[in-house]
């Protein structure tokens, strides 16, 4: 009786996770299957049926799928230009603030004053203001200097309102490498820069990672800052996306936007396939220790 | 560092108390063989000048803040007075941009919060609960929602709403309304957004639950079944005390981000049933006109928002810290 009984709610548990996987993923598997289709066919009135099967595209291209979507997006808008916008801006954005990040969570970590609490409320405090609204107090002296509306000044404004985060992830993560590592190093007759090179550099790539996934992530789907920061040829592929929907709506192009979203989500679906581990453990690093 | 982080706050703050110089005009009077015509122009020479001597423009004072589109202190007074019962004040109230705005991100914070941690609760209890090579897969998909850019899963699930699109076909059938769309429906559109923001939330609060339910201490859950408790009471005395530093982090990192809910409002296009306060900046800062002392108004005042919403807690952790000294 007991066992039938725990049997029963083991079913139950099964059901309901498989219900939460769909409703997480199915969005995904949906739009990536329609944006082969053609717009009659995603957005079908008579019969959603059609989106699955396809039946108009098949009568316009004589086959279930069609790349006229992908080619109108990439090809026609341009959308490769935003893509590699956005490239730019990600790399340079992980390397920069990784760069700044490591050397002064680093020094922040074997400084003996007490910066923790400090750098924790700022980390706090950025975290909870809506990064818009920093971007009223930028645009004033960007277009006095006239650098609005190119890349490096956007990177320039992504890393430092990504910086305090970075450098409280990282300095949590250096404060884990036992001080003994790179004083032991100092005995052997190392500089400090020295220690630093030789002991720690090896040591410290996993939180790097971690960290640098996520100002990848924060540069990749910012979307606030880059549309107010960069012209309309720089833009990178979240703002050209948004704009795509004002255009594409009137000109019935929309299987343009759907290809270009689908575009713009599988490099992350690759990067959860690839870094799973790493970014559960960034999570769940905050939580357990904060 | 300092430099990008401080100086914009205090631009933000010199220029939400200034407003751009109106044209100066002046009246000429031209006089041509049919007669004399005054003519009133804008005298650019001059109005240049005066931009030039203060780029700011003029010093206002907090009138921007008492202004029609942020506090409203005059309609207010007028609403306060006009209205007999606190429902028919708020009722008017919402008619001002700012406070619907305020009442919209307010609500959305305070129902995704909770739905959002009671379901990642049940999730993260639920996986730990079933055959150990699945979880895997289960958490990568997961992550999914969380991951993908805010503004890109709202289009996505906005596509699929779509009166033409599956969930819209369906929810039309299980109401046999061929003519329903969420769109249309101020209540609708906000269920919608809240739907969306619990879709994205519930990820974040699974994974920091999950990862706490593996340092549960089993002789503690042991002795519970000892002593005769069942699963639910084995989650309320044993697991959700266990979980409670983890709970109050993720409802303060939830509250933090849902507060400034912006992009799905754009991914929705639901601004004309919907605004939040970071998607009214946005809204003034972008366009032709670029009303940046109106944007910088209403910086000020949701960073003055962010900061009552989080000052317990900044208290708290300010007393720690002094404690542990």
């Amino acid at each position: 009786m007991i066992k039938s009984n725990s049997n029963r709610f083991s079913i139950l548990i099964y059901i309901f996770i498989i219900i939460w996987v769909f409703l997480a993923s199915f969005p995904f598997f949906w739009t990536f299957w329609g944006s082969f289709k053609v717009e009659l066919d995603f957005f079908s009135i008579s019969n959603w049926y059609n989106a699955v099967t396809g039946k108009n595209t098949l009568d316009t291209y004589n086959s279930q799928f069609t790349g006229a979507g992908y080619e109108g997006a990439w090809v026609q808008e341009e959308f490769w230009k935003s893509f590699v916008n956005s490239a730019i801006v990600c790399f340079f954005v992980v390397l920069t603030s990784l760069t700044i990040g490591t050397l002064g969570a680093y020094a922040l970590s074997r400084s003996n004053y007490k910066y923790t609490f400090w750098l924790l409320i700022t980390a706090l405090i950025f975290r909870a203001m809506p990064p818009i609204t920093l971007v009223a107090g930028y645009l004033p002296p960007f277009f006095d200097w006239n650098i609005w509306g190119i890349l490096p000044t956007t990177i320039i404004v992504l890393v430092s309102i990504n910086q305090p985060f970075t450098l409280w992830m990282l300095h949590s993560f250096f404060q884990n490498i036992p001080k003994e590592l790179d004083e032991s190093a100092k005995v052997d007759g190392c500089s400090q820069f020295q220690a630093f090179r030789h002991v720690i550099i090896p040591v410290m790539w996993p939180g790097v990672i971690t960290t640098g996934l996520f100002s990848f992530l924060l540069a990749y789907n910012d979307f606030a800052v880059t549309a107010m920061l960069l012209s309309d040829e720089n833009r990178t592929m979240i703002p050209k996306i948004a704009a795509f929907l004002g255009t594409t709506y009137t000109e019935g192009n929309i299987m343009f936007a759907v290809a270009a979203v689908v575009s713009a989500t599988v490099p992350l679906f690759i990067l959860v396939m690839f870094f799973q581990k790493k970014i559960v453990s960034g999570l769940t690093q905050g939580a357990v220790k904060g | 560092m300092l430099i990008f982080i401080f100086l914009p706050i205090i631009s933000v703050v010199l220029q939400s108390v200034h407003t751009p110089h109106e044209n100066i005009l002046i009246t000429v009077e031209n006089c041509d063989p049919f007669g004399c015509k005054k003519v009133t122009s804008i005298d650019h020479e001059a109005t240049k000048n005066l931009n030039q001597s203060e780029p700011l423009g003029k010093f206002v004072g907090l009138d921007i803040y008492f202004d029609r589109g942020h506090l409203a202190i005059e309609k207010l007074k007028l609403i306060w007075k006009n209205s007999e019962n606190i429902f028919s004040f708020i009722q008017s109230l919402s008619d001002l941009p700012f406070y619907k705005a305020v009442f919209f991100t307010l609500t959305f914070t305070f129902t995704v919060t909770p739905i959002m941690l009671l379901l990642g609760l049940l999730i993260a209890l639920g996986v730990n609960s079933i055959n150990k090579r699945l979880r895997g897969i289960v958490i990568f998909f997961s992550l999914l929602p969380m991951i993908v850019t805010p503004l890109i899963g709202s289009i996505i699930l906005f596509w699929m709403i779509d009166s033409r699109g599956i969930i819209g076909n369906l929810i039309q059938w299980l109401f046999d309304d061929p003519n329903l769309s969420l769109k249309a429906s101020t209540t609708l559109t906000w269920i919608m957004l809240i739907v969306y923001g619990v879709w994205h939330a519930i990820p974040f609060s699974f994974i920091v639950f999950y990862a706490g339910l593996q340092t549960v201490p089993k002789d503690q859950l042991e002795s519970a079944k000892i002593d005769g408790a069942n699963k639910f009471e084995e989650v309320i005395y044993i697991i959700i005390p266990h979980l409670m530093p983890l709970i109050t982090f993720v409802t303060l990192m939830q509250l933090m981000d849902n507060f400034r809910v912006f992009e799905p409002i754009v991914g929705f296009s639901a601004e004309a049933h919907a605004t939040s306060l970071s998607w009214i900046i946005f809204n003034d800062l972008g366009g032709e006109t670029r009303q940046l002392s109106a944007a910088a108004t209403s910086s000020i005042l949701t960073i003055i928002g962010v900061i009552i919403l989080l000052s317990p807690v900044l208290l708290r952790t300010w007393r720690d810290f002094k404690f542990k000294k």
